[in-house]
């Protein structure tokens, strides 16, 4: 999908009568933006269904789920970043809401794992750990909406540019916006396997060893277990 | 600021695209490091399972020669 995607931007999409070629970054810092928003959202979610049910796999949901997020994020900044500098001249700008408040949303999620490690009691650090990640993901969207009336006019808006746009443009964005919602839900599945994979070989390690000791045999860790 | 020509603008868009594409790929290159961890983990268990069948026949072997 992301490969069509792709294919669309540079083959079928026309340039931006304003930015020219420099346009084609819209396709995969927007996307990437917007599936890294709503992995954070989806994170509180899954944080919310563990508290209520007591539940370890929606822990492990919301751990995986704002984990691929922080991943897609840098590639947020990064991009961003590229752009920025093609179009404005400068890297960074500190004076533009939406660069700054999503390095903010980063830099918040990206103390999610030393929160987590610095609680020793499992129980505990999953409880806390939700509770951080149900207040972080409502902070997202309104952080988005503060930005949105926010009178700027400089970061170039996504609805605006995909309604008024033509239809190849708004086709080939919506291709990327579903290749990069894909690579998403691959890369969680991915991790959760693993994450699995690696939590049944553990138990079964201290099986057989007798060990009763979980710390003692795995050490401290920011991963949930199940 | 008027847009870029093709020439300029090229090496910004391949740079936004590599860096994707390079995230993506230290990203797969983590978790197939993790995978080969878990490989050799598999190999070790499956070790220590034989080693301790072979001690429980050896056991009953012996059970049975005194008996």
């Amino acid at each position: 999908m992301l490969t069509i995607a792709f294919a669309l931007v540079f083959f079928y999409a026309p340039n931006d009568a304003d930015q020219g070629f420099i346009f084609k970054i819209f396709y995969v810092h927007v996307p990437m933006a917007i599936v890294a928003l709503f992995g954070f959202v989806a994170g509180a979610v899954f944080a919310a269904l563990h508290l209520r049910s007591q539940d370890s796999k929606w822990d492990m949901r919301s751990y995986v789920t704002i984990h691929i997020s922080v991943i897609l994020a840098v590639g947020v900044l990064v991009t961003g970043s590229i752009w920025a500098r093609a179009s404005w001249g400068h890297w960074w700008i500190w004076d533009e809401p939406m660069l700054v408040s999503f390095l903010i949303v980063f830099l918040l999620y990206a103390t999610y794992w030393p929160l987590r490690f610095s609680i020793e009691d499992k129980e505990k650090q999953s409880r806390y750990a939700s509770v951080f990640a149900i207040v972080a993901g409502a902070f997202v969207p309104l952080n988005f909406a503060a930005v949105r009336m926010a009178e700027s006019f400089t970061h170039p808006q996504t609805a605006t540019t995909t309604t008024s746009a033509p239809p190849s443009v708004t086709l080939t964005f919506l291709v990327a916006l579903a290749g990069m919602t894909l690579l998403f839900i691959t890369l969680c599945k991915y991790e959760m396997a693993s994450k699995h994979a690696t939590f049944r070989l553990r138990a079964l390690r201290r099986r057989l060893a007798g060990d009763e000791d979980e710390l003692a045999l795995n050490g401290r860790s920011a991963a949930p277990q199940l | 600021m008027p847009a870029l020509p093709l020439d300029a603008a090229g090496k910004y868009v391949a740079a936004a695209y590599l860096a994707f594409l390079a995230l993506l790929l230290i990203y797969v290159a983590i978790m197939a490091s993790k995978l080969s961890r878990i490989e050799r983990e598999v190999v070790e268990l499956a070790e220590l399972v034989e080693g301790q069948q072979d001690d429980a026949g050896h056991r009953t072997r012996q059970k049975e020669r005194v008996g």
